[in-house]
């Protein structure tokens, strides 16, 4: 893993199109700026870890007699 | 073309039907072809099955039938990516968790899967900026008249 040090206001570029820019710190807390093409979609890692996650229990909780219930 | 289903047994289905999800699903990246399948012809619920693993096969539903006021943008990076020209064209789902008891289950509307029907082009889109626990939205909201 590459790692940088950065103060607040100064930036990383990725490629040519991707801008991360240290906008504040606050004890532990960082606020990044990020600016990025559109079409490129940034999420904090967490968020798509949970979605994984769900996505496996959804394949191991499959029991379909519980819709015979809804209506 | 005839294909093994994790809920339906061996079916056939037309190819021209077949979604391609560019970049798989969350934990499962490597499948790229799915069918939907509705599971009968009366309920509301249906499959999004795997064309390459009969045992990925998910069980999903419209998210309206549950949260009727359920709504939310799609950002410039969907509609690029999913190559949509107009709404009408975009089907939404919800996958189900489907655990012991009705009230126990879920439909994950944080992350619905988001389908152009014309280009057949799908994906599972995570949405930002929701209020709402969406993750795991009850099937049924557990009251006094549910047994």
């Amino acid at each position: 893993m590459l790692v940088l040090t950065r103060k607040i206001g100064e930036t990383i570029l990725i490629g040519e199109t991707i801008e991360v820019k240290v906008v504040a710190i606050d004890g532990e807390q960082v606020k990044l700026g990020i600016e990025a093409p559109k079409t490129l979609k940034i999420f904090r890692k967490e968020l798509y870890e949970v979605i994984q996650q769900e996505n496996k229990d959804a394949l191991h909780h499959q029991n379909l007699n519980v819709l015979d219930e809804w209506q | 073309m005839n294909i093994q289903t994790k809920f339906l047994g061996a079916i056939d289905i037309e190819e021209r039907n077949i979604l391609t999800f560019p970049e798989g699903i969350p934990g499962f990246e490597e499948y790229n072809k799915f069918i939907i399948i509705p599971l009968n012809e009366t309920s509301p619920f249906l499959t999004l099955q795997s064309i390459d693993n009969a045992q990925v096969g998910f069980m999903i539903a419209s998210p309206y039938a549950f949260k009727p006021n359920y709504a939310f943008d799609l950002t410039q990076s969907d509609v690029v990516q999913l190559n949509i020209e107009q709404p009408q064209d975009v089907v939404v789902y919800g996958i189900l968790t489907l655990r012991d008891t009705l009230v126990n289950s879920t439909i994950n509307l944080l992350a619905p899967i988001v389908v152009n029907e014309k280009q057949k082009l799908a994906k599972q889109i995570v949405l930002t900026n929701v209020e709402d626990d969406l993750l795991r939205y009850p099937l049924k909201v557990a009251e006094g008249s549910v047994k």
